[in-house]
């Protein structure tokens, strides 16, 4: 049995073949050629996706909450595509992806699409190749797009560069005032929630993030929600409140601001990639490795050196191999 | 080809309890460099959904409760990618190994070494 062409495997999934997107997704993950090539192929198509990011601390209750947040999440998108991001190990390469243990049985069929993907040496808390899943998912009429980052610390936040808006997940004594006075975190979120509230400290955590929150100047008011999304507590007016975000952020022309952002943000990223390997190539070439010993002996100016390597650069496809 | 690592599917089918077993071998196959991706129990319709959506080269399956569960969700998933190799481990008595051998599943009664369970992943992946 052949593998169908990466512009075959497109085609079918913007049709609606299921198992055509994920072994898309898998391709893309696999070879940045074909990342390129789909890329290329989705160019013209306007993104029009909702995407929300979940992030926050591991074990905050990021794939609970999305889990309990399915069924009102559906209820409005009709459809909803979750993309889980868990860490590979800088050691083995390997991953557990586990969030998906707590997303099964949500009983919404094919109405839900669930991706665990591995942040494969990724910083950011999220993979190399998550925005261009965005964009597939979206051109494969996805509206809804639930983004849940790797387990953060205080600035992994590409998320923000990616989702429409972004929900901070954290749990009751999380940390003090000055915890929450950081640069970071707590300063990405458009929506707080403090999970497991059932727990002791909800209150003074509330009243820390509220402080912090206060001296931030938001397009839109930023709110706290309580939940226990293991017993689907306050879970829906967590979603009331997050379509009472969206709703505004789109008459405030938000949305569409985060679409271009996202855009451009993939662009960017091709950009920095294609740099990247030529730089690499440039190092890893006799002749660059010779610029590099006369700039180290002393004969060739740091300048001119910089120099070189970027006219390298500009016109490497121009020389012969 | 950067970032080729394989990816596989964990499940669970029919009893809640002996996480160790399914964990433990999840664990080494991390460390020998698969993305395993762990749905823990689970019915046939959320195993086969999974096998899809998660578009897994190997799918294993812990196996308590009755062979019965097991073998239609095996079923299932092999209407679904023909082509996809399927392990077993848990406590599974001969007569139900030869169910499952029968299917064209690999089977790891308790005892099997963790090497061997690493290599079977390997191979049944084309990895090595």
């Amino acid at each position: 049995m052949s593998e169908p062409t990466t512009q075959a495997l497109l085609t079918s999934a913007m049709a609606g073949n299921r198992s055509h997107l994920a072994r898309l997704l898998s391709q893309i993950e696999r070879n940045s050629k074909v990342e390129t090539q789909v890329r290329l192929a989705l160019a013209g198509i306007p993104a029009t996706s909702v995407v929300i990011g979940l992030t926050g601390p591991p074990g905050a209750g990021k794939s609970t909450l999305i889990s309990a947040l399915l069924t009102h999440a559906t209820a409005s998108f009709n459809k909803t595509a979750v993309l889980a991001v868990d860490p590979s190990s800088p050691f083995s390469r390997g991953a557990l992806l586990g969030d998906r243990v707590r997303m099964q049985s949500h009983g919404l069929g094919d109405r839900v699409f669930i991706r665990s993907m591995a942040s494969r040496g990724e910083t950011g808390g999220l993979a190399r190749t998550t925005a261009t899943a965005i964009q597939v998912l979206d051109a494969c009429d996805w509206p809804l797009i639930v983004l849940e980052t790797l387990g953060i610390g205080q600035v992994e936040l590409d998320v923000m560069d990616l989702a429409s808006m972004v929900a901070v997940v954290l749990n009751p004594g999380w940390g003090d005032t000055f915890q929450a006075n950081k640069a970071g975190l707590t300063e990405a979120g458009d929506v707080f929630v403090i999970n497991k509230a059932d727990k002791d400290g909800v209150e003074q955590t509330r009243a820390d993030l509220q402080d912090s929150l206060s001296l931030l100047k938001p397009p839109l008011p930023i709110n706290i929600f309580e939940t226990v999304a293991v017993k689907h507590q306050g879970v829906e007016a967590l979603w009331r409140g997050i379509e009472a975000y969206l709703k505004e952020a789109q008459k405030l022309g938000l949305l569409e601001q985060k679409r271009l952002s996202r855009r451009r943000r993939l662009l960017m990223r091709i950009l920095q990639r294609d740099f990247d390997v030529r730089m690499h190539a440039y190092l890893t070439s006799e002749y660059g490795d010779n610029q590099i010993l006369g700039a180290l002996a002393g004969s060739l100016s740091i300048e001119a050196l910089r120099a070189d390597l970027f006219e390298y650069i500009a016109n490497v496809d121009k020389r012969p191999r | 080809m950067e970032n080729s690592q394989n990816r596989i599917l964990m499940a669970k089918t029919g009893l809640d309890g002996h996480w160790r077993g399914p964990t433990i071998v999840a664990r080494a196959l991390r460390d020998a460099g698969f993305e395993v991706i762990m749905i823990g129990m689970a019915n046939t319709d959320d195993i086969v959904t999974a096998a899809v959506d998660e578009d897994v080269d190997l799918v294993g399956l812990n196996i308590g409760g009755h062979i019965d569960v097991a073998i239609r969700s095996i079923k299932r998933v092999q209407e679904v990618r023909p082509s996809l190799p399927i392990f077993a481990g848990g406590t599974i008595p001969p007569h139900a190994a030869k169910q499952l051998q029968a299917l064209g599943v690999e089977v790891y009664p308790p005892g099997s070494q963790l090497a061997d369970i690493v290599d079977a992943a390997e191979r049944l992946t084309g990895t090595k």
